[in-house]
């Protein structure tokens, strides 16, 4: 058919331009430095784990992964916890100035990083925030509460009235039915709002770099220091970086039926 | 669906709004003081009123850094939304290679935006990277950290590289929302493949590319990692955006009155050019006439 | 136009289909003649919208062949074929207007553009869209869109055949009828062949000509309407035409007697002695409640719909449905049943066989 003869190609084009500068990387943490400067090949010609022995038996640079853990997941959570209750309200009630609100909440999707990173510094500065995970979690959730908020009233809508009024009508008092029936019931938009925030949280570096010094360094920004520190060690900066994608490619595998779906937001 | 008035539901709003407010609306307020003072020493503040806003906008680094912010959203809308169209339309429909397909374009949008920046700053090196390496075997001199043009094209495909996935998943979700009796239609009443484009698809897409088109936008307008690890923004300040303009004024040289200034100008642009840009995209539709 | 011919037709959605089971459609032989309206009535799932697809082209049979004219189209595109489909759900063009979703079959076949333009006046005329041809088609109501759907069916005036697939699923019930009758009027004033599938058989019988019933992706009969009810060539019509459907008995056959639980019924025909499983039908129409004639029945319920009344029985173990005129008074010792033997049916493992007529059996029917 005509259309396979378009379509190959143009899918395999594409999937080579996104895939080779990724393979890039990996070919390069495992050879050592020598053999980056020295000869340019293809392929390592002794292939090489040292580069993430270095990372991996450091504290300093595994820590970094641990921190990013942290905040990404307390993230997740707090964002998912505020926006069900608000995603519902705004799906099912109306009440005075919520499209107001709901739109302002948006705003904030839009407000850029650059712009809070001062006063977040002296904002959690001044409340002995700085440098902990939980300052990062919360400055995150400037742009996922929104972002969540969003996705899930859009999977609320999808479901109907009747379930509440039934269940209402059943007995059930607002927060077991919440609990125990309405939540099952979105499980997959809370997925999705889930898979957004954690990547939001977690390929974030400015904020997190700004709200951190020690204690609670993401990897990100580790690399970045190292970087500007040591200058060449191409072969170690490879490894974190090839560390870095591995979280976010093992989530994609686990919501990837989901994806098509969940990029529509719920609301195509 | 219909929603019912109902006062209550504020307080299922609390959380958010509580939450919300400590991390916008006191840190805008700072902004917002800060803009209109100016500091000594850090912690002695006069009042200036509008000066640091009339300085910024008579100043040339701003506009100068919004007309590259401005060329660089054209430049990568431009590209990436017909691009990730063109890609969705092209992805198979169903089976292991559409699964493949989706988690292989999702990859780039889970790497985080500096390690984005490392990826393309090797790769594109004449002595290490595949790229840059491959460009001055071929004769063409690349180099990104000196030559302006340069830096602009890999700055381009970069963005390109980890955003016009994101296009295309959303064209694809679009897509995949069709009902089969479309197409079957078509080919009953022998609408070509262009027509079938035009008539079913692209008028089935458009909500979610309204959305692609408004993320794209505020995200590029926003961009901040990937151009400062790639470039730092040089050469010169061929790729400083408003972001790192931004950043630097305000971390780097710690000039808080301009750098809060220049905040909310920044905020408000977005917000402005956003809104027109939604407003001009649902209008289109409603201007016609209906009968 | 043309007439069509489906030849040992038989589609499977699988690739390598092993058991007769794996057939959504199997062995289909059938002529549909030039310019008459048929219905293609069945169950959900029977393999109607299947078989419809093959004619149309949107699917390619795993086996036989179809003929248009005597011409083998079987791997002939849905363009070459030059069919018109309509669908359950409808389909329209949400950035044209009215009028620019009916011309665009026309458009696509470049048409001269002065006789576009009155053909779709003349349609749009004919389906009561003329006052709607300038507007957008998005958010027009339901029953329009489809109108818009059934105008673009059948603007084309050379075409072989106009399928419909379930059309008014969506629509109000109300508004069914008058569509269903626009279909009748555009039928008798454009001549196309016509094929209407659905699963209601009040649409089917009063929109067709003939209706062709499927039963597990099998035709089992074709038949006027009237046919269908008084002859079922199986088990399955006689169940699904008909509200109620037919009434079925276990028996035992001896010549023009049936024999259940010891008591015989008389038959207008004389079946012999066949072997398998026999079953009488009888429908609730041509059943009667006696007070001493027929078979003993205990009486379950009764149902008051107006002009009928639907009695529902047991007949030794069997639930049986009597159908009463309203005129007609129940009375507390009617506790047998009668059956009218001309309108008996006599199933062999489910098919209908005839028997040899005689003379004998009629009278105890009055």
């Amino acid at each position: 058919m005509n259309k396979l003869r378009i379509s190959a190609p143009v899918m395999t084009a594409y999937l080579l331009f996104l895939l080779v500068p990724i393979y890039w990387l990996v070919t390069m943490s495992f050879k050592s430095n020598a053999e980056i400067l020295g000869s340019f090949t293809l392929f390592p010609e002794n292939p090489t784990l040292e580069n993430y022995r270095t990372i991996l038996t450091d504290a300093s640079w595994y820590m970094g992964y641990v921190n990013s853990f942290i905040y990404v997941s307390l993230n997740t959570v707090i964002s998912l916890l505020v926006a069900l209750p608000a995603a519902y309200a705004f799906s099912r009630y109306r009440f005075m100035g919520d499209n107001h609100l709901f739109f302002w909440l948006l705003t904030n999707r839009m407000a850029p990083p650059a712009v809070f990173a001062l006063p977040f510094f002296q904002l959690y500065s001044s409340v002995s925030l700085f440098d902990t995970h939980i300052a990062v979690a919360l400055a995150h959730c400037l742009f996922n509460v929104p972002l969540a908020v969003w996705i899930l009233e859009g999977f609320m809508r999808g479901v109907p009235r009747e379930i509440d009024e039934t269940a209402f009508i059943d007995g059930y008092g607002f927060t077991r039915f919440f609990a125990r029936i309405f939540i099952p019931m979105i499980a997959p938009g809370i997925g999705v709002a889930a898979f957004f925030c954690f990547m939001f949280s977690w390929v974030e570096l400015l904020l997190s770099r700004t709200l951190t010094s020690v204690e609670a360094k993401p990897i990100t920004a580790i690399m970045t220091r190292t970087v500007s520190a040591s200058g060449l060690d191409w072969g170690v900066l490879a490894a974190a970086g090839v560390l870095t994608i591995i979280p976010g490619a093992i989530v994609i595998y686990f919501v990837r039926g989901y994806i098509a779906k969940g990029f529509a937001l719920g609301r195509v | 669906m219909q929603r019912s008035t109902n006062q209550r539901a504020w307080f299922l709003v609390l959380p958010v709004l509580v939450l919300v407010a400590f991390s916008s609306v006191i840190p805008m307020m700072t902004v917002v003081n800060y803009s209109f003072q100016d500091s000594f020493g850090g912690n002695e503040f006069f009042w200036v009123g509008l000066e640091w806003y009339r300085e910024l906008l008579r100043s040339e680094r701003l506009w100068d850094a919004l007309g590259r912010q401005l060329l660089f959203s054209s430049i990568i809308l431009l590209i990436e939304i017909p691009l990730g169209i063109l890609v969705a339309l092209c992805m198979p429909k169903k089976g292991w290679l559409a699964s493949l397909c989706l988690v292989l374009m999702a990859l780039p949008l889970l790497i985080p935006y500096n390690v984005v920046g490392t990826i393309w700053q090797v790769f594109g090196r004449a002595d290490i990277g595949l790229l840059g390496r491959s460009l001055s075997d071929l004769g063409i001199s690349f180099n990104y950290a000196q030559n302006a043009f340069d830096a602009w094209a890999i700055v381009v495909v970069m963005d390109v590289w980890h955003w016009t996935s994101l296009v295309a998943l959303l064209a694809y979700a679009g897509l995949r929302s069709i009902p089969v009796a479309y197409y079957q239609a078509a080919r009953i009443d022998q609408a070509s493949r262009w027509s079938v484009f035009r008539f079913i698809e692209l008028p089935k897409m458009r909500g979610v590319l309204i959305i692609a088109v408004l993320l794209r936008f505020m995200d590029s307008f926003m961009i901040y990692t990937e151009p400062f690890v790639l470039t730092g923004g040089g050469p010169g300040n061929a790729t400083t955006f408003l972001s790192i303009d931004l950043v630097k004024m305000a971390l780097g040289q710690f000039d808080l009155g301009p750098a809060a200034a220049f905040s909310l100008m920044y905020f408000l642009a977005i917000l402005l050019i956003s809104y027109v840009f939604y407003t001009v995209m649902i209008s289109s539709d409603k201007a016609e006439p209906q009968s | 136009m043309a007439s069509i011919a489906l030849q040992d037709l038989a589609h499977s959605y699988f690739a390598d289909p092993k058991s007769e089971s794996d057939f959504a459609l199997k062995e289909v032989n059938h002529t549909w003649a030039d310019g008459h309206a048929y219905a293609l009535l069945g169950p959900s799932g029977c393999g109607k919208t299947t078989l419809l697809n093959i004619m149309s082209g949107l699917l390619q049979p795993t086996r036989g062949r179809i003929l248009f004219d005597d011409v083998d189209v079987t791997t002939a595109s849905t363009a070459e074929r030059n069919i018109a489909q309509v669908f359950q759900f409808p389909v329209v063009y949400d950035t044209m207007t009215v009028g620019e979703n009916l011309a665009f079959p026309l458009r696509n076949r470049r048409k001269d553009v002065q006789y576009v333009s009155d053909r779709v006046d003349q349609v749009a005329q004919m389906i009561g869209l003329e006052e709607h041809l300038h507007r957008k088609s998005r958010g027009l109501t339901a029953d329009l869109k489809q109108k818009i759907s059934l105008g673009r069916g059948v603007v084309r005036e050379d075409v072989n055949a106009v399928l419909f697939d379930e059309p008014l699923t969506v629509i109000d019930p109300h508004l069914k009828w008058e569509l269903r009758t626009q279909l009748k009027a555009l039928h008798r004033e454009f001549g196309h062949t016509m094929i209407y599938v659905t699963h209601d058989q009040t649409e089917a019988l009063t929109f067709a000509e003939k209706v062709v019933v499927m039963h597990e992706g099998r035709v089992v009969q074709i038949g006027t309407p009237r046919e269908l009810f008084e002859t079922p060539a199986h088990v399955f019509v006689g169940y699904f035409i008909g509200s109620p459907g037919m009434n079925f008995l276990p028996i035992g056959l001896e010549g023009n007697q049936a024999i259940i639980h010891g008591e015989k019924i008389d038959l207008a025909q004389d079946y012999g002695n066949p072997d398998g499983e026999i079953v009488l039908g009888v429908r609730p129409e041509f059943a009667r409640l006696t007070k001493d004639k027929g078979l003993p029945i205990r009486i379950n319920r009764i149902q008051d719909a107006g002009r009928r009344k639907f009695v529902n029985a047991n007949l030794f173990g069997t639930q049986i449905n009597i159908v009463v005129d309203a005129g007609v008074e129940i009375e507390a010792d009617m506790t047998n049943v009668a059956f009218d033997p001309r309108n008996i049916s006599i199933f062999r493992n489910d098919w209908r066989i005839e028997g040899r007529a005689t003379g004998t059996g009629a009278e105890g029917w009055s």
